[in-house]
């Protein structure tokens, strides 16, 4: 049903990849990371998950486990089975991609799942499984590099005992210069692409591929700039785990002063008017039917809760305006 | 001999913490000379031995522990009990009823049945197998020990298992703080799920909202503190409410409290 | 598969009690939604899309356009497809594979109140009669479920379509004049909407009926009925789903309430859609 769409070629100028002093496309300089941030703890029903924005890459990793395997035929009697399903959303990439799971998909989902193996202290839990669910909201080249960044760290906000993290990242071939990870363009324009995944900490690659063609001496060249940007990537990592926790700690360092504060006020006028504001706002949007007086009473028993909760959003909203700042 | 990360900093899986010959406490691995987190957590240094407490995971039973389960199947001589762990927990009626079992006339599903809530005793468990539960306490004779069995009415919530220990605080100080200033009952399983029950509605919400309290904060410092004020501004504020509208509708009140 | 979504005689009991009390577990009250927040545009590679935030369940929807061929029997309209995915990534009881019944009937509810609603006039989206006109796929994922997909997915697909762009195009004739095909250009303009469907959801307890089902009061319901309305206060598409069941006067009644709600969430529409909103915090309180 679906006529292939073709965008009109004669606006499109030609895309220099990469310019004689060594400028790529985007202005990015040969060993120049895209943005990359991570956020964990994103899903409320998964044991850990995390989301990562990579350029334009968005991409979410949620973890089950670990725990009980069905069909049970399928556990292994020494160790957690590690199961990881790579998918891509239909509207991730600029052609709508169909809902079924591709060859690729199941391919990235194999090589995932055993690069993230060697990192997990899968001993510590025999006969079980550990899920790791990905999936690729928005694409924009690298994504299996970013991919395997995320759901370690969803492993880790799963509580799971971790060796380190697994950090990934990909060089390419543009003209015969290699230069650190590819967007989409690059990925596609370019002469070849390179993914590793690598655990810092003890200095092991365990995810490697490569298309495209390389001469031995850029291979390793891609490979030498690879580490010293995983290092990069992993402190962002790390940054982003400890990050969900110390931000409770300072909401809780902080709070003694604002209930001083806020007790002091309390004091000088015992009816806030804001609270009340709310109320009428709330009472109004509530049903007619019920009398009045007992949905005022209702009301009064949870009017604790609602005042806490207005607290705790001031909090929160200040400390975004902080980080927003930083 | 040095110690790189300091007591109760937060350190990430991988993070080296110290080096040396320190002994492996819990969530911690040596490489080389190096110890090394495995997970998100706290340092703890005690008499040379280095752990971390995790801030998140799943429930890995320990023989004694107390856990609070939900019956999910039911066969002729025994229960599966999920104990929120990779492992369901076995109960069988030999180590659950106090007189013999006769699989002819006892029928299994007339004393548990599914979606039922216990509150039980690991007996077993070496992870080759999945873990026994048991409803007898070892010390049923001396002064009773814990209750075991079903449990009804309340409600149940889910925290994380390592949080637990901050949950019952020092000597059981958190609950005991808990249940005075709310008038409840609290059972508190290792395996992170938490039975309450209070006498009022009210009551039973500042439970659950204390108990969600220490599971967001288990991590930072002055928790006892802040849970007690916490509770008693709640308490207060709840006395003050129920006296306005006991003088509004004195009926209505107590109707919506009578369980 | 496994258990985890079994809820406890206790939980039950609870929820049941507290219900016959005129209370809920989370203090609502019967006829209370949740929170509603909506972060628009989140996938800039889609033609449209937007998260949808319904207390803690969240789904993402995207748009997709493109150009196709009409029906055989409706040659002078566009196409609207709709498809939900229940990912494992939102719930332990969700598993891997191909929609099943239940997340296809999500989407055919949906589908169903876009086009019932004539959200978007089908014959808008002709390009050329007969030969060619827009096909939009509306493709909902649910990352975090915790109850009530029914009125999170309409809230997330009527979002994505509000900020939907179409490409502007240029037609080609043929020798004799006559249109023969379409070239795509690089700019484009909104997608038109005629109307907005606004869903509410009921569940039924025991003798209770409550608005917005979470998880936990799903898991116990004995029958649940979506109704979705237009802005003309006229019904759109109903279902009523489980095994229980609903007296005429149950019906009539829910009639009127969702009638109220959703005019009322229509009408905050835009002020709980929030452009730099976050889709990843955690911003229940309210």
């Amino acid at each position: 049903m679906i006529i292939s769409v073709k965008k009109m070629s004669k606006d499109k100028e030609e895309v220099v990849l990469i310019t004689k002093d060594g400028i790529r496309h985007d202005g990015r300089k040969k060993d120049d990371l895209r943005d990359i941030s991570f956020h964990v703890g994103v899903l409320d029903r998964a044991d850990g998950s995390a989301l990562i924005t990579w350029g334009r890459n968005k991409i979410l990793a949620a973890v089950y486990g670990p725990r009980e395997l069905h069909p049970k035929h399928m556990a292994l009697p020494d160790r957690a089975l590690i199961r990881c399903e790579y998918r891509m959303a239909t509207f991730s990439v600029p052609d709508r991609k169909s809902p079924a799971p591709k060859r690729r998909e199941r391919e990235i989902s194999k090589i995932l799942a055993e690069a993230l193996e060697p990192s997990v202290f899968n001993y510590l839990y025999p006969r079980s499984v550990i899920d790791v669910y990905i999936n690729v909201l928005q694409a924009d080249g690298g994504t299996r590099c970013a991919a395997i960044a995320v759901a370690s760290l969803a492993l880790a906000d799963a509580g799971i005992p971790l060796k380190d993290l697994v950090v990934g990242c990909a060089a390419g071939n543009l003209y015969d210069q290699a230069v650190l990870d590819l967007d989409d363009v690059e990925d596609k324009e370019g002469q070849g692409d390179m993914p590793l995944a690598y655990l810092p900490h003890i200095d092991e690659i365990v995810l490697l591929q490569s298309d495209g063609v390389f001469s031995p001496d850029l291979y390793k060249t891609a490979l030498d700039m690879l580490i010293p940007a995983c290092k990069k990537i992993y402190k962002l990592q790390r940054d982003a785990l400890k990050s969900k926790y110390s931000q409770i700690t300072e909401e809780v360092a902080d709070a003694p002063e604002k209930e001083a504060k806020s007790k002091e006020k309390a004091k000088k006028e015992p009816a806030k008017p804001a609270k009340d504001g709310k109320k009428e706002a709330k009472k109004k949007a509530d049903d007619k039917k019920e009398k009045p007086s007992e949905k005022e009473a209702k009301k009064r028993k949870f009017s604790k809760k609602s005042d806490k909760k207005t607290d705790d959003e001031k909090k929160s909203s200040t400390k975004k305006e902080k980080d927003d700042k930083k | 001999m040095t110690i790189q990360i300091k007591d109760r900093s937060m350190v990430t899986p991988g993070e080296v913490i110290a080096e040396g010959e320190y002994h492996l406490g819990s969530n911690v691995y040596r490489q080389d000379k190096k110890i090394i987190s495995q997970v998100i957590g706290l340092v703890t240094v005690k008499d040379n031995q280095i752990s971390v407490v995790s801030l998140k995971g799943k429930y890995l039973p320990r023989v004694g522990d107390l856990v609070v389960g939900k019956i999910t199947d039911v066969s002729l001589n025994s229960w599966v009990v999920d104990i929120s762990s990779p492992y369901p927990g076995i109960l069988r009626p030999s180590s659950s009823l106090d007189r013999r079992f006769d699989p002819v006339k006892d029928q299994t599903r007339k004393i548990f049945d599914v979606g039922d809530v216990i509150v039980a005793k690991v007996f077993s468990f070496d992870r080759t197998r999945d873990p026994t539960l048991t409803l007898r306490s070892d010390n049923r004779s001396g002064s009773g020990g814990p209750y075991l069995g079903k449990l009804s009415g309340g409600r149940i919530i889910d925290v994380s298992p390592s949080k637990i220990p901050r949950l019952i605080g020092r000597r059981g100080s958190m609950i005991s703080t808990i249940k005075q200033y709310t008038n409840s009952r609290m059972i508190v399983g290792q395996n992170g799920r938490v039975w309450f029950k209070g006498n009022t509605f009210e009551e039973e919400y500042l439970v659950l909202q204390a108990i969600e309290k220490i599971d967001r904060e288990a991590h930072t410092r002055g928790l006892t503190d802040r849970v007690k004020e916490f509770l008693e501004d709640a308490v207060k504020n709840l006395k003050k409410n129920s006296e306005k509208t006991k003088a509004e509708k004195p009926k209505e009140k107590k109707d919506a409290t009578k369980k | 598969m496994t258990n985890a979504g079994l809820i406890s005689l206790v939980e039950r009991e609870h929820i049941q009690s507290l219900l016959d009390h005129g209370k809920r577990t989370d203090g609502r009250s019967f006829e209370e939604f949740r929170k509603i927040t909506i972060i628009p545009s989140y996938i800039q590679k889609a033609e449209g899309s937007a998260m949808a935030k319904l207390g803690k369940s969240k789904v993402l929807a995207g748009v997709k356009v493109q150009i196709g061929n009409p029906f055989p029997d409706t040659p002078n309209s566009g196409v609207v497809t709709t498809t939900v995915e229940l990912v494992p990534i939102a719930s332990p009881d969700f598993e891997s594979g191909p929609p099943r019944a239940r997340a296809i009937e999500i989407a055919r509810v949906t589908d169903r109140a876009i086009r019932e609603s004539k959200a978007v006039n089908p014959e808008s989206l002709v390009i050329i009669p007969g030969k060619k006109v827009w096909v939009l796929f509306i493709d909902l994922y649910v990352l975090d479920y915790d109850g009530n997909l029914f009125d999170a997915c309409i809230l997330a697909a009527v979002a994505a379509l509000r900020n939907a762009q179409i490409p502007d195009i240029k037609i080609i004739n043929d020798a004799e004049g006559n249109p023969e095909d379409v070239e795509l250009l690089e700019t484009t303009h909104p997608l038109l909407m005629d109307h907005i469907p606004i869903s509410c959801t009921f569940a039924k307890i025991g003798k209770n009926i409550i608005v917005d089902p979470i998880l936990k009061e799903e898991s116990i319901l004995d029958a649940r009925i979506t109704l979705a309305f237009t802005e003309e206060n006229k019904i759109c598409a109903t279902q009523k789903g489980e095994s229980g069941s609903f007296s005429l006067d149950e019906i009539k009644k829910c009639i009127d309430i969702a009638s109220e709600r959703t005019k009322e969430i229509r009408s905050k529409l835009d002020a709980i859609t929030d452009p730099k909103g976050n889709p990843w915090s955690d911003d229940l309180k309210s």
